[in-house]
């Protein structure tokens, strides 16, 4: 039986101001059996959760002024779905930053309190920039973990690639170098997901939405036949293809911002109390791996908005 | 006949080379200078008009923190470590208006960190 969301679930995102775009990537399930090394994927429908840019310690009563409030509300909202999904990602930006160590490590402390109420247990963090550059990820790690790492469930291949613990927004030669020792593993129709904070691709430079050589990891990428990017960093949904990889921002549970060159300066857009949290969101992703698909569903926490 | 061939063709090079750079340094020093000053999350100026075809150098120097000074449309992006004066030279070969922003993160603020460069034609 497949552990998507049921009708009644989504109903109920619905009533909150739920909407839906899907996605057909195309995947190839014979690709998911052997690895080179013996590397096993087996595949299986499943869904997981993908939240991101959380910023917890932000404080702008103009942007957000139930920033306080905002991700307890996400948190809240998950749990209520009835089929729980897999597993939840965090694509960076979990709090926002601080020159104060301390205070960073209370910040850390507090986003980690409050998801560890999460119904799944099975929690995947990303770091992004406010998370980690002031101090290369050292506090991040003491919460979080590793800055990079890959792991497989149920068929997917996922890896995690850090592009901001270094201030500079790269992902450097170690991790280049590691990212294609992992993906040496793995047969070249093997299904991958990326899970990253800035985009991989030049999306929109002047505004620093991109990683200095995010180009070369999407060069390694490039010849595996089955590749999809989740990231965030840039709060908003945005889609893009480098050839056959398909690239995909998610909302923040923040603020939301513009439309990458569509205004002078990249500042967040300000609260509308006619429609509060607009523009604010997270998503489910639904992996079919023997139907060779994914389906993304954006969850809205605005009432009566509309995609 | 090979290698004196080879040992000709570097020469050529190195000569080419030379004069270029020469002329470089001899230009530069009678160019004018814009200096910006780099502090978290401010550059002063952060608007600056300029004549296309008309090169100038840019004298970036950060005050409190490394920042970065980047121009994706012009293709000019540097370093700026605290307490040094990098110097850029710019010769902005398109009108338009471009951004340049700190792409090295500073702390809460960076995103707003930016400028931009007026090009008239």
């Amino acid at each position: 039986m497949r552990k998507g969301i049921d009708r009644r679930d989504f109903i109920k995102l619905a009533s909150i101001g739920g909407a839906v775009f899907a996605s057909g990537l195309g995947f190839d399930v014979q690709a998911k059996s052997h690895g080179k090394h013996g590397h096993k994927l087996t595949p299986e429908d499943f869904y997981f959760a993908q939240l991101s840019d959380t910023h917890w310690g932000f404080n702008g009563a103009m942007v957000n002024p139930e920033s306080a409030n905002t991700l307890h509300m996400a948190v809240r909202n998950l749990n209520s779905l009835q089929n729980q999904p897999d597993f939840i990602v965090f694509t960076g930006d979990l709090t926002h930053t601080t020159d104060d160590p301390q205070e960073r490590r209370r910040r850390m402390q507090e986003f980690r309190t409050i998801v560890d109420g999460l119904r799944v247990k099975n929690l995947k963090f990303i770091p992004g920039e406010h998370d980690a550059s002031l101090d290369k990820g050292a506090a991040y790690q003491e919460f979080f973990g590793d800055l990079h790492y890959s792991f497989d469930h149920k068929g997917l291949h996922f890896i995690v690639l850090d592009n901001v613990s270094d201030p500079n927004a790269v992902l450097g030669q170690l991790q280049l170098d590691w990212l294609k020792s992992d993906l040496e593993q793995l047969p070249i129709s093997a299904p991958i997901v990326v899970l990253t904070h800035r985009p991989l691709f030049d999306l929109y430079p002047q505004w620093d939405w991109h990683t200095r050589d995010g180009q070369a990891a999407i060069d390694l990428l490039m010849p595996h036949t089955q590749v999809a990017i989740f990231y965030g960093h840039i709060h908003q949904e945005h889609r893009h293809m480098s050839g056959h990889i398909a690239h995909y921002a998610a909302k923040s549970l923040i603020f939301p911002l513009p439309a990458p060159g569509s205004v002078p300066k990249r500042a967040p857009l300000p609260w509308d109390a006619n429609r509060p949290f607009a523009g604010l969101g997270y998503r489910t992703i639904e992996a079919y791996p023997r139907k060779a698909s994914y389906e993304i569903d954006e969850k809205l926490l605005s009432t009566g908005e509309q995609l | 006949m090979k290698s004196s061939l080879l040992l000709t063709l570097l020469l050529l090079i190195f000569n080419g080379f030379s004069t270029a750079y020469a002329a470089t340094q001899a230009s530069e020093a009678e160019l004018p200078v814009i200096s910006i000053q780099a502090s978290r999350f401010v550059y002063s100026p952060n608007k600056i008009k300029l004549k296309q075809g008309q090169s100038v150098v840019l004298e970036i120097e950060a005050t409190d923190h490394l920042h970065g000074f980047s121009i994706p449309e012009l293709k000019v992006r540097v370093d700026a470590p605290q307490g040094q004066k990098i110097r850029v030279v710019l010769t902005p070969t398109k009108a338009g208006v471009f951004v340049f922003y700190c792409d090295i993160f500073c702390g809460s603020g960076h995103e707003e960190m930016s400028g931009e460069i007026s090009v008239e034609s």
